[in-house]
């Protein structure tokens, strides 16, 4: 037994090791760039493929080990490249906005991997002279865990002595705590940016080339890592080396024994983890709280929102009547684009709410909107009920499901906030994922359709533009409310704001609930427009999606959300026809990023302004 | 003025000369075909290409009620939600008379579903998930691939006969991973009641954790075990299996193993005495099966993969259904393919009217390895007609109506 202990133990430590250096890559960039690098798992992904033709290059043990290595570096070169064009031209931009530039990167890596190596798996080149087991107190252990076994910790150890022991580490130190701190001491920002990047990016294709005799290089591995990744940093506390380790170490081994005496558990345990551990330590094991000033202030000072004037309300009048005629004009699948479109600008719309009038980053916001769909599906398949009941559910479902989450995630604030919604989304997903009897798993629910009188295209439309115009319009009202005068007011100085009475947690409260809500509206529409729902819809990816709109139309804006969401469901709309769309499509995102730091709409009302001011 | 009135007399005289050719020449049946082209790469890639080929072949030899076949590939992103927008514009913009297409099982229902709600022909060609033709068949939905429960009946039957009494699974953990264990345990105790399950292992998909699988299957220490995992996970697990001794002396099935999307990134590595279900494509001798492999590589410069040949019997089928149909109505088409048979590269295939899935079947074999590569020997073609529940069971499968 003390054998078997001991090799489940060994399994987990050598499973820690590409997790580790993926993880703490992760946790370095966002330490001190604030970076959060969605485009991680796919330096981990290239990573292993360049360590692939490496090593069909390099010959023998040298080679290999030497191919592995130069896999590391050549990866934290593409970083460094990624970051001087990619990201330097964004730092200036809204806090966050720069994962959308890296999610444009994950889009354009796919398409090139895809091209460069083909679609097939490759299998991984076994270390030469490290093929086969040994056995310890009787149990089979690879020769390969055990030097992952060892240069795992060498890894830990240099990066240790790198931060702690030399001056680029006290730099990196330094910048982690505050780096406007450290900007004012001197130090060229730009450069120690640079070079955070390229280490970070270079421990992650490191991490792709050490995993190659384990597995291998295939084209789902950037995202398949992700998740696991962003758990390891968010439980060892963001920006924490050793926290990173330690979480590595805690996830592999918990999930070793998971394997072993709960075989089901795959899916949920290690966000059930997640979970216990943000509620008990909120900021990660060793992670420490964010120091002020990080919420949504950096670049240039909001401007207070206006109401529209009349000039502007006459043509959204005048666009709304166009749209409102598209039946009399537009072909049947118009109306279906239409609807869609609709759909997801009023989901980016409630989570732009939380964004940008809460300050409330939320990771998770797929589990209102796929939760909304699934609790009017769920009703409906299991129940029977009428599709207006059914339809009803969807909002006040995920109603309830933010009022629970939010009244346990918003003890937090800024990223671990973030974090914490993300842990909830994906255990629901979980959940949804395990649970096949009721929810029918990853087979979903189908056969959910609208009422007979709701079922031509034209109704429908009518009713998704009167919910979605409605919703999109009431969310726009809201702020402009006492209500989000005082949301605003604790978003910019909550200290402030309570001392003129306002209870700023219970408001933030109401307005995660309305969100919500909002979202779950869009997820009813969503269902009984498409007859199913997958777990796809609770997805880490879908909550991505309307984030990354959030941010390409304007955080800072009222319409932004709108705005970003029908901009990105259009362009995606055309360029899904050609073969290389994800090229285009990533290129595309980049290139607005860059030109566009402010998002669409800030960045057009900006040279508006600026016009103006020019002619005055 | 004389400028304009030249050229309004050149756009005539064109008009007139191409006029002839666009009466004469009919227009094209249009289907359309959603897939993962992105998101599968490695499994759409083979499958379009034996779906031209067979496309090119049909109008080669004048096409269908004389007008040619024309496919329209969409790419879905492997999103349910999109493939359903994709099928609508198909269907009303674009004038197809059917859709086929999809690979992932999700997508394969969610087009299912929207097919009978909008009364138009699918023909799902690669998903297996049972449930398609079973707990959510409907009318004009059909299945051409051998599902999951077939597949799993046939590795059942070769498990009774191995002489293996303690099992253990081990099996992606979703959907297609429950279905092809529950399939494999049902078949598997009727044939044998006194086979016992000792591990069930559920590795989430693609995030296999293959060290600790192994050990747990090793702890159980099963006779046989029964593997359905495949992609990047079987490769893991077979390294992590091999290295640590798990397959000696025991009798192993490999759902889909086989097949070579999944055996040949395996090299030299691939499980050697494992029977698995797959397409031994360059061993296939009959007529048929035989002349489409050599078309294929003539065609291609490639081998056939078993997408390949599904996509190759898609176009076959379609074929077949709208001949018979004799239009492309899609009431005739649906009352077309009930009870249509045709020959196919693995044979004679009918798609059963009772649930609508087709009786392809599948090749069974034991793996070897040969130059370094993974290859299926003593295998054979069991016709999915045999491996399939009673009809009487299968009517209690379908919902009402259906």
């Amino acid at each position: 037994m003390s054998g078997f202990l001991l090799a489940q133990v060994l399994t987990g430590l050598a499973n820690a090791g590409a997790l580790f250096m993926v993880a703490s890559g992760l946790s370095l960039i966002f330490g001190v760039t604030r970076i959060v690098n969605l485009a991680h798992g796919s330096f981990y992904m290239i990573g292993a493929y360049i360590g692939y033709s490496l090593i069909q290059v390099l010959p023998g043990i040298v080679g290999f080990w030497l191919a592995i290595l130069l896999a590391g570096i050549v990866v934290g070169l593409v970083g460094l490249l990624v970051e001087l064009i990619v990201l330097r031209p964004v730092y200036k931009a809204p806090e966050l906005f720069q994962l959308v530039a890296t999610f444009g990167v994950i889009l354009v890596f796919q398409d090139l991997t895809l091209m460069i190596w083909g679609p097939e798996d490759l299998l991984g080149p076994r270390a030469p002279g490290l093929r086969g087991v040994i056995f310890i107190l009787g149990e089979p252990i690879p020769k390969y865990d055990i030097a992952l076994l060892i240069i795992t910790p060498i890894v830990a150890f240099l990066l240790w002595y790198l931060i702690s022991r030399t001056r680029v580490g006290i730099l990196v130190r330094a910048a982690t705590q505050d780096r406007e701190m450290v900007g004012a001491l001197g130090v060229n920002q730009a450069w120690l940016f640079s070079g955070v990047f390229a280490l970070g990016t270079a421990l992650a294709g490191l991490g792709g080339a050490l995993q190659l005799p384990k597995g291998g290089a295939d084209l789902l591995m950037d995202f398949n890592i992700l998740t696991s990744v962003f758990v390891v940093v968010v439980i060892g506390g963001m920006g924490s080396l050793p926290g990173a380790y330690l979480a590595a170490v805690i996830i592999s081994v918990v999930n070793v024994f998971g394997v072993t005496f709960l075989p089901q558990s795959t899916l949920v345990m290690i966000f059930v983890v997640m979970v216990l551990v943000l509620m008990i330590r909120p900021y990660g094991l060793l992670g420490r709280e964010e120091g002020a000033g990080e919420h949504g202030q950096v670049g240039e000072p909001e401007l207070p929102f206006r109401p529209a004037t009349p000039k502007t309300k006459i043509w959204v009048t005048l666009g709304l009547i166009l749209l409102a005629m598209l039946p009399l004009y537009g072909s049947n699948f118009t109306q279906i684009l239409a609807i869609d479109i609709l759909v997801f600008c009023l989901f980016a719309a409630s989570l732009h709410f939380l964004l940008g009038i809460c300050g409330l980053v939320s990771f998770g916001h797929a589990a209102y909107f796929g939760g909304g769909a699934y609790a009017a599906a769920l009703l409906l398949t299991h129940t029977g009920a009428p599709m207006e009941i059914a339809f009803i559910l969807a909002p006040i479902g995920a109603a309830l499901a933010a009022l629970v989450v939010g009244l346990i995630c918003l003890r937090l604030t800024g990223v671990y906030f973030a974090m914490l919604t993300l842990a909830f989304s994906q255990l629901l997903w979980s959940l949804v994922f395990q649970w096949g009897e009721v929810t029918g798993g990853d087979d979903g629910l189908v056969n959910i359709w609208p009422a007979e009188w709701l079922k031509p295209t034209e109704i429908y439309f009518y009713f998704a533009f009167i919910l979605c115009v409605g919703g999109i319009l009431f969310l726009r009202h809201v702020a402009h409310s006492p209500f989000g005068y005082a949301l605003r007011g604790a978003r910019d100085n909550e200290v402030r704001a309570e001392s003129t009475g306002i209870h700023a947690q219970r408001l933030r409260w109401l307005a995660f609930i309305l969100a919500g809500t909002m979202a779950g509206l869009a997820g009813g529409l969503f269902v009984f427009s498409k007859g199913s729902v997958f777990p796809n819809e609770l997805e880490i990816a879908r909550s991505f999606d309307a984030l990354i709109v959030v941010f390409l139309g304007g955080v800072k804006t009222l319409t932004g959300g709108v705005v970003g969401g029908a901009f990105f469901k259009g362009v995606e709309e055309i360029l899904t026809r050609f073969e290389y769309w994800r090229l285009a499509f990533g290129c595309l995102i980049i290139i607005v990023v860059i030109f566009a730091p402010q998002g669409i709409v800030g960045t057009l009302r900006k040279v508006y302004d600026d016009r103006v001011r020019h002619r005055a | 003025m004389v400028r304009h009135i030249v050229a309004r007399l050149f756009i005539t005289c064109i008009t007139l000369i191409l006029l002839p050719f666009s009466v004469f020449s009919q227009e094209p049946i249009k289907i359309g075909e959603i897939n993962h082209y992105k998101r599968m790469a490695a499994f759409a890639g083979p499958y379009k290409l034996g779906l031209e080929l067979a496309a090119e072949e049909v109008n080669a030899a004048g096409g269908v009620l004389g007008r040619p076949l024309e496919f329209i590939f969409r790419d879905d992103q492997g999103e349910p939600g999109e493939a359903i927008k994709i099928a609508e514009e198909l269907i009303t913009s674009e004038g197809v008379v059917m859709i086929t297409g999809t690979i992932l099982s999700n997508i394969g229902l969610a087009i299912s579903s929207h097919a009978a709600e909008k009364q138009y022909v699918y023909l799902a060609a690669e998903p297996l998930a049972d449930s398609i033709v079973w707990a959510s068949g409907n009318k004009y939905t059909f299945r051409l691939r051998a599902s999951t429960y077939m597949q799993a009946a046939m590795l059942a039957e070769q498990a009774a006969q191995s002489g293996a009494v303690t099992y253990a699974t081990i099996a992606p953990n979703y959907a297609y991973g429950k279905d092809a264990v529950a399939a494999f345990k049902k078949n598997l105790l009727s044939l044998q009641p006194e086979a016992k399950f000792v591990a069930e292992q559920w590795p989430a998909l693609f995030k296999i954790d293959a060290g600790a699988e192994v050990q747990a299957l090793e702890r159980a220490k099963p006779d046989a075990i029964y593997n359905v995992t495949f992609g990047p996970d079987l490769a893991k697990f077979v390294r992590e299996g091999t290295d640590r001794g798990l397959f000696v002396n025991r009798t192993v099935l490999g759902l889909l193993s086989g097949e070579p999307e999944y055996l040949d990134p395996l090299g030299d590595e691939a499980p050697e005495g494992w029977i698995v279900t797959g397409y031994p494509w360059y061993d296939i001798t009959a007529t048929a099966g035989k002349a489409f492999v050599d078309a294929y590589q003539a065609r291609w410069d490639d081998y056939p993969r078993i997408g390949s040949l599904v996509g190759y019997m898609t176009v076959q089928s379609i074929a077949a259904a709208l001949e018979r149909a004799g239009s492309t109505e899609t009431e005739a088409l649906r009352d077309a393919f009930e009870d249509l048979i045709l020959d196919t590269p693995v044979g004679s295939i009918t798609f059963r009217s009772i649930d609508h899935q087709s009786t392809a079947g599948a090749y069974v074999g034991r793996t070897a390895l040969q130059d370094g590569r993974g290859i299926m020997v003593d295998w054979s073609y069991k016709d999915g007609a045999d491996y399939l529940p009673s009809d009487a069971e299968v009517m209690k499968l379908r919902p009402a109506g259906q």
